[in-house]
């Protein structure tokens, strides 16, 4: 780009005019900020206001605009100047909205809007106009790994989107376990009878796609690269390896049943007639019709009892946890629809479904309505033991509404067992352990990737994914998780999931295309820069990244895969000499908003509070604060962060020694159910946080002038209070004695 | 295993419920909730809420539902029914539940309900008309001679008040007024009772 012009407006709209001197601001941005243009506006985001910035652009070259006006996160269609590099000082939501309308707050609302308008110029000017990843690339076809229901969604919603799609699939048919079933619990109307799995007919037009590549009996030997160029190599049956070139992934991998053997107590191998939900379907299967028999002697099946949770939501201290401690959520609805195979062919038949808790959201509770008309029977009770008793089985019970222990004579014993995540290597276990496994772990993925194999899982062997948010979302960029890899759910909802994840694919390939950033900071043309001669090899930046963007070369110098990366900055605020950068938010860029405030003495009874606020979740509270007029300490100075794992420790250093009196981090939730949009942002930000008592100590300072916060971005009644308490206690603790040194 | 637990937990009791008690066929559709338990103002007097005689039905303990006298305490004051989010008519059910088991002669001795119930219909069918004084009086002496006396010398007051307000005529212990058509009258309620026995699995 040509030489630097910087230009500032300054609006007067919506009330700012009449709350602060906005001639003021304006003297400030030139004098303090050099801003070579200065103009005020009355209304910058009319059609007058726009078309003044773009003349200016145009005809005086300008490069680099503040504008003090609203938040950036308002009027973004009307400030839409891609060509140049923009700051926003934020005045209305930030200062006149959220200070009290009188007199004796108008002093102190000006030094806000002055000190937002030098900050507003001290970043601009350190940032560049971002060009977008110049390692793009732009192959669009998309792999899915898994042949089962989730995976051939996936393949045909994108196939018939557009996309060309390649299917690998371990065994040597499409379907996976739903192709085992002889009847799927209904999605639809009237939700009351077993319905056609239809999966031989989505198989068939799988198959039949043009658009669609097979590779049955085929695993992936290894996965390379990354959004719109992976590499990935399929290991066929005959030990061929075939190559596919795609552009993003979709792991449809699904589950295992549990391993009902590990069920001895409940007859598990002790009797034939003791099966789990699919050995059912499979004697269904092979009755072709019939009646199911008795599997130990051909008998006739008079009675079944279906035992709901086995090996399911077990925390209980007697088996010490040793099962599932989750839901698998469709086992409910599969046991009714099973009593329905036997009550449908035979109302005489006795089917009595145990449970402690029968859950069958949505729709499932009119299909247990329906399996209550049709005579199977519900019992709430919990099963303490199945024993064989000669071809039939003795179930023991205890009934919990009539709380007495019972046994009862079962023909045929059904265990409603759960689902395991077939979601490959956990790769947080360190490799000694691995070592140590009598089952060695088999990757699925087999990334080559230097922090695993395959994707991290948060617990119970699920893939990691923003639960609330971003269900499909990985760790992992280009690569989608869905159906039961990515949480246990049932057929409808694997349907539902494989055509988000099919969506979600199709965006990746076409943001890496142009040169994008991925959800979350979906179309950010930035990209992480790396001033490698400073680099000291620490690591900390590959460890980091929460998406294993970050390779390593043979000399352990970073190698950066900017399509892998989200641009959230982690890497930037762990990095110790500070050679991480992007070109509109760098440690500079922050850092001088930081040293460029105008800052009262020790004696001023005006402390300065720093924050550093997650922008997906704490600025957006702030603002909407404001909005609330929910008025806070105008001693506070806001600055936005990508996340909160972008903050770098030498901004708090220099805020502290530049005499900043406090500093308050606002990021998202962390731990097992956060909210972090970056997943580890925040988590790294608090670990790295704990470690900056240390420093506040040798500087003689006390530890409480910085303080790390959890908000949600509904916490807009929270936030204004969080703030003047801080404000409270750093008046408690006294001004900084740090002022007027830098 | 005994008999008595083999047979547990089988739908033969359930089945019989839904064919011969009147809206037997619901009590299969109850989701085990416990609203109807936690709504009944009498429900500390019950020896099973409506709840546990549900369930009781599906564990095939019919002895023990048809001699209970729960169903017999319920007083008709729908709570249950409106509040079951199922729609149970749990009432009518109860109800049902108790002339079943009178009917079969397993309800239990002497229950004070019941014992008025029998009192009431006796008395109506004799002419079609609640005979009331006969019918206190039937009430009074239920429970022995001596106790009748006393019964009647303690409403001796309230006996008085009802002559002078001519709200009770003491002639009708002769026999009282009737309907007119008795033999039409003894000819309906047979044919009623022939529809109920085969209802209700009583047929000869």
């Amino acid at each position: 780009m040509a030489e630097m012009k910087t230009a500032a407006y300054i609006c007067s709209g919506c009330g700012i005019g009449e709350r602060v001197s906005t001639a003021q601001m304006a003297k400030i941005a030139q004098k303090e900020g050099k801003m070579a243009l200065v103009r005020e506006h009355a209304c910058l985001c009319d059609e007058s206001g726009v078309q003044t910035i773009k003349d200016d652009i145009e005809k005086e070259a300008v490069t680099h605009i503040v504008l003090a006006a609203c938040s950036r996160r308002v009027k973004t269609e009307a400030f839409n100047f891609p060509t140049v590099a923009m700051a926003r000082a934020n005045i209305r939501e930030g200062v006149i909205w959220s200070q009290p309308e009188d007199a004796e707050h108008a002093e102190t609302t000006q030094e806000m809007a002055d000190d937002y308008v030098r900050m507003g110029c001290a970043e601009v000017k350190k940032m560049k106009v971002p060009e977008g990843n110049p390692n793009r690339a732009s192959n669009k076809r998309i792999l899915v790994v898994g042949g089962g229901v989730s995976g051939m969604t996936s393949a045909l919603e994108m196939a018939e989107a557009g996309y060309d799609t390649v299917l690998v699939e371990k065994s040597g048919a499409l379907g996976g376990w739903a192709a085992e079933l002889v009847k799927r619990v209904p999605s639809q109307q009237p939700y009351a009878d077993p319905a056609d799995t239809g999966v031989a007919e989505l198989a068939a037009k799988v198959a039949a796609h043009p658009r669609i590549a097979l590779h049955l009996n085929s695993t992936i030997a290894q996965t390379d690269g990354a959004p719109g160029r992976f590499s990935v190599s399929i290991a066929q049956e005959s030990g061929a390896t075939v190559t596919e070139e795609v552009g993003a992934l979709i792991q449809a991998t699904g589950f295992t049943p549990y391993d009902m053997m590990k069920l001895p107590e409940l007859g598990a191998g002790k009797s034939p007639n003791v099966v789990d939900q699919l050995g059912l379907e499979k004697l269904v299967k092979a009755a072709n019709g019939g009646a199911v028999k008795r599997p130990s002697d051909g008998g006739e099946v008079k009675r079944v009892v279906f035992i709901q949770c086995a090996g399911q939501r077990d925390e209980s201290q007697e088996t010490e946890g040793r099962h599932l401690p989750y839901c698998s959520g469709h086992c409910c609805a599969t046991s009714i629809k099973q009593a329905m195979y036997f009550k449908d062919a035979n109302p005489d038949i006795d089917t009595m479904v145990m449970y402690t808790d029968l859950r069958v959201p949505g729709t499932g509770e009119d299909f247990y309505r329906s399996g209550q008309q049709k005579g199977v029977t519900f019992t709430k009770g919990k099963t303490s033991s199945v024993e064989a008793a000669g071809n039939a089985c003795k179930v023991s019970f205890k009934d919990l509404i009539l709380n007495e222990d019972v046994a009862i004579e079962a023909d045929l014993v059904v265990l409603a067992t759960g689902m395991v995540a077939n979601s490959g290597m956990n790769i947080d276990i360190p490799e000694e352990e691995v070592e140590k496994m009598e089952v060695k772990p088999i990757s699925i993925l087999n990334l080559n990737y230097r922090q695993g194999k395959d994707m991290p899982q948060l617990k119970s062997g699920f893939t990691d994914s923003h639960f609330i948010c971003f269900p499909y979302e990985t760790r992992r960029t280009g690569i989608y998780a869905a159906g039961p890899v990515r949480r246990p759910m049932d057929m409808t909802q694997a349907i539902e999931d494989a055509t988000g994840a099919a969506m979600k694919a199709i965006q990746a390939v076409e943001n890496a295309s142009l040169g994008r950033a991925a959800h979350p900071r979906s179309g950010d043309l930035s990209y992480p820069i790396v001033r490698l001669e400073g680099c000291t090899q620490c690591k900390r930046c590959t460890v980091e990244c929460p998406f294993g963007a970050i390779d390593e070369d043979e000399k352990r110098f970073p190698v950066f895969n900017e399509s892998r990366c989200r641009r959230c900055g982690t890497c930037m605020g762990a990095c110790p000499v500070r050679v991480i950068s992007f070109e509109n938010y760098s440690v500079d860029t922050v850092g001088m908003q930081i040293k460029s405030v105008d800052m009262p003495d020790e004696f001023s009874e005006k402390p300065r509070i720093l924050i550093l606020a997650c922008e997906n979740d704490a600025y957006p509270a702030l603002d909407m604060a404001g909005l609330q007029r929910k008025a806070y300490s105008a001693f506070v100075r806001a600055i936005p962060v990508r996340c909160l794992g972008s903050v770098n420790t030498i901004w708090i250093t220099d805020a502290l020694n530049g005499g900043w009196d406090g500093v308050m981090m606002m990021g998202c939730k962390k731990g097992d159910d956060y909210q972090c949009h970056f997943v580890k942002g925040s988590e790294m930000a608090s670990y790295r946080m704990s470690k900056v008592d240390d420093t506040l100590k040798q500087m003689g300072l006390e530890t409480e002038r910085v303080a790390t916060y959890e908000v949600a971005i509904t916490d807009i009644e929270r936030v204004p209070q969080l703030i003047n308490d801080y404000a409270e206690k750093i008046k408690e603790i006294g001004m900084s004695p740090m002022k007027g040194f830098a | 295993m005994s008999e008595q637990a083999t047979a547990r937990y089988t739908n033969d009791f359930l089945r019989e419920v839904e064919k011969n008690v009147e809206e037997g066929h619901w009590v299969k559709m109850c989701m085990q909730c416990g609203v109807c338990a936690g709504s009944c103002p009498l429900g500390s007097a019950w020896a099973h809420p409506p709840q546990e005689i549900f369930m009781m039905i599906r564990a095939g303990k019919r002895e023990e539902v048809l001699t209970s006298d729960s169903m017999w305490m319920c007083t008709s004051c729908y709570n249950c029914m409106v509040r079951c989010p199922r729609q149970l008519p749990i009432t009518h059910i109860m109800h049902g539940l108790a002339n079943y088991a009178h009917r079969l002669g397993l309800s239990p001795k002497g229950q004070p309900t019941q014992a008025t119930a029998t009192l009431f219909w006796n008395n109506l069918i004799k002419k079609g008309r609640v005979n009331e004084l006969t019918f206190s009086l039937a009430l009074y002496f239920k429970d022995g001679f001596v106790q009748g006396i006393k019964n009647a010398l303690n409403m001796q007051a309230v006996g008085f008040g009802l002559m002078k307000a001519k709200r009770l005529n003491p002639m009708e212990i002769l026999g009282g007024h009737a309907v007119k058509d008795q033999a039409g009258l003894k000819a309906m309620i047979a044919k009623a009772r022939e529809i109920e026995d085969r209802k209700k699995g009583f047929a000869k």
